[in-house]
């Protein structure tokens, strides 16, 4: 997507009637709101729905909610969903089928008419996993028809971060804090002299006429400086690293490693990180009958490579030990995921960090693990 | 299975609380019973058809030498038998017997200790025959027992995960009470099972589903700790419904 070099500045009123244009639009309107002592991902009716004032404390296996001062809505990371619990649903009906009388098969595709989504506040590591799971999920030869349509009629309105967490890392994977592509508008959120207000970019036609119908101010160049700078000091602020080495052919040549025997020791296979990862994509079906018998229904569900089942094959799971299971999710997000997808698995985006239990921190173990291979 | 398989219901020592899942089965229970022929249901009628018995369901554990042999009996009347519930399938909260002594519980508590003939041990029905498969649960659920009793009327295996009750809470959206609020949480030790209905409401799980298929507590344990358990705690909240099932799991990391 082109940047169309368009900019604008909202305040709150102008980011309530963006939504507002959306909703007109006949869309389903999705961003940060707090439920539950958390920011979670939901239908928003109005920009006031945004979590205004609301900060977030992060550590490995630790989230809080924290007020701030500044009233600012896009001040928090790391939450417990990311953007796939909408385009790839954690359960989603493939198919019907139905045996009539004379014993003939009906089926058919179960899908309803896709929702026309606009997400709103997608972090830069977000739409790095967004892009990530287009290559796997639409790009590949193995289609998901669900995610594509859903996906090819969502409307994305990036946020840049300004305030990493403390498990963010994603300047060493590549994919932040600054927005740069794949957005049809792009907010960096600035709070100074200058009052509270969002510099807009149009990242694509859609957006630009989006835009068009909000009332804005024009952008100028100081407030673009202004956010560009906010945007570079944040890149200087990330709470984690991963080692600056060839990942790839670091987990390519651990599969040995004495590592994997610390971590096991550790990890509960509880299956979270790869729940709350933005790129993990595995699904398993369910093959539903009903009690005539003359009915079935075919669903599709996340998985996850921490499920003994997953490996399941004749007489037992593959992969039965903690050890070779967390292995296989650091390797396929750091190494294999290259050789499938021509690119990494992972953008930094800290959720496995934050949301695992027990708090088992990515970037510690690939450190460890570039500590065993030197030594 | 004949045209119209038979369906059993069998209670050992337990509280009922399992089989009413299937006559809460409402809306399904009218299909069901066009499905098959229950022969055998006290709770549901004292009409009783002798065996054998295409399906079983078995709730309660063996508590008493008669119940010993009973399910014997059962075995052998059941071409399939599906054990129902934590008392079936790990002894359930009277298993607590299993780490006590019984005879002073007999002293204590009755007037004639005679007339109580029980075994010191309460165990799940596994241990005394062999069973086609186990759900899990106190109670059981109902979403679940349909999908049992369907995949074994249509010869298939029940899609029923041993996985974590984490799987079916971040499925669920619900928000993390550990992370989040430092609420402590059996669900990553715990069989998945219930869709995860305590976290749902902003409290821990407390193991009702028993162990899931991959446990450690060793790793839990300090986690439990930080947010306010102590040891004694700590044993009493993996000492409920399937305290024998947990029990099996070391607490220390093996040397
Ligand atoms: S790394 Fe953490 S979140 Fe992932 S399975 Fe292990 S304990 Fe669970
Ligand atoms: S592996 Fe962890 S940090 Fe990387 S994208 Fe997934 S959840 Fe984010
Ligand atoms: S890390 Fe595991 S769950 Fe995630 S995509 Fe890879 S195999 Fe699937
Ligand atoms: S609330 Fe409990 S069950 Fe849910 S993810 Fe957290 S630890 Fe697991």
């Amino acid at each position: 997507m082109p940047d169309t070099g368009q900019t604008a500045l909202l305040d709150r009123a102008g980011l309530d009637a963006l939504v507002a244009a959306l909703t007109a639009d006949g869309r389903t309107v999705v961003g940060p709101t707090v439920r539950d002592g958390a920011v979670v991902l939901a239908e928003l009716d109005g920009a006031d729905a945004l979590p205004w004032g609301w900060g977030t404390e992060l550590e490995a296996g630790r989230y809080r909610l924290v007020r701030r001062d500044d009233g600012a809505a896009f001040a928090h990371t790391s939450g417990p969903q990311s953007w796939k619990s909408f385009l790839h649903p954690q359960r989603e009906k493939l198919w019907d089928v139905d045996r009539d009388a004379a014993g003939e098969l009906t089926v058919c595709p179960a899908r309803n008419e896709p929702p026309s989504y606009a997400f709103l506040g997608v972090r830069p590591c977000d739409l790095r996993a967004i892009a990530i799971q287009d290559r796997v999920l639409a790009g590949g030869h193995f289609r998901d028809d669900g995610y594509a349509e859903r996906r090819s009629g969502a409307f994305l309105i990036a946020a840049e971060c300004t305030e990493p967490g403390a498990t963010c890392f994603c300047v060493s994977m590549g994919s932040g804090p600054a927005a740069e592509a794949g957005f049809d508008l792009a907010l960096t959120e600035l709070i100074d002299t200058g009052g509270h207000r969002f510099l807009v970019r149009a990242g694509s036609a859609e957006g630009a006429r989006i835009l068009d119908r909000v009332p804005s101010e024009k952008g100028d160049t100081t407030t673009s400086d202004a956010a560009r700078s906010a945007v570079d000091a944040a890149r200087d602020r990330m709470g984690r690293a991963m080692p600056p080495m060839d990942l790839r052919a670091l987990l390519g040549a651990s599969p040995e490693a004495e590592r994997w025997d610390d971590v096991a020791a550790r990890c509960l296979t509880c299956g979270n990180c790869t729940m709350v990862c933005p790129t993990c994509f595995c699904t398993t079906t369910e093959e539903v009958t009903d009690l005539t018998g003359d009915h079935a229904e075919r669903w599709q569900r996340w998985d996850s490579c921490f499920d003994l089942d997953f490996s399941y094959l004749h007489g037992g799971p593959v992969r039965a030990s903690a050890r070779s299971r967390y292995r296989q999710w650091l390797t396929h997000k750091l190494s294999t995921w290259h050789d499938q997808f021509d690119s990494t698995g992972c953008v930094g985006c800290g959720r496995c960090i934050t949301w695992c239990p027990v708090g088992i921190d990515i970037t510690e173990e690939v450190n460890a693990l570039a500590e065993e291979a030197r030594s | 299975m004949a045209a119209v398989p038979t369906l059993a219901v069998f209670k050992l020592a337990s509280c009922d609380g399992c089989q009413l899942t299937l006559l809460d089965c409402e809306d399904e229970l009218l299909a069901l019973a066009g499905r098959v022929r229950i022969a055998h249901f006290l709770e549901a009628s004292s009409a009783v058809q002798p065996g054998p018995y295409d399906l079983s369901l078995v709730e309660g554990s063996i508590t008493t030498p008669a119940d010993a042999e009973r399910i014997r009996a059962i075995r052998s009347a059941s071409r399939r038998l599906v054990t129902i519930g934590a008392c079936a399938t790990a002894g359930g909260i009277q298993a607590l017997r299993n780490f006590a002594d019984v005879e002073e519980f007999r002293r204590t508590v009755y007037a004639r200790p005679d007339y109580i003939d029980t075994l010191a041990t309460s165990t799940p029905v596994s241990a005394h025959v062999d069973v086609d498969f186990e759900l899990r649960g106190c109670p059981i659920d109902r979403r679940q027992l349909l999908e049992v009793v369907t995949a074994f009327l249509a010869d298939r295996r029940p899609d029923v995960p041993d996985h974590s009750v984490c799987f079916e809470c971040k499925r669920r959206g619900t928000v993390c009470v550990t992370v989040a609020h430092g609420t402590p949480c059996l669900g990553p030790v715990t069989h998945a099972g219930c869709g995860a209905l305590c976290p749902a409401y902003g409290r821990g799980c407390y193991g009702c589903f028993g162990p899931s298929g991959s446990v450690n507590l060793p790793a839990l344990i300090p986690v439990l700790q930080r947010d306010g358990l102590d040891d004694r705690d700590t044993e009493r909240l993996l000492s409920t419904f399937n305290v024998a099932a947990f029990a099996a799991h070391d607490r220390e990391p093996r040397p």
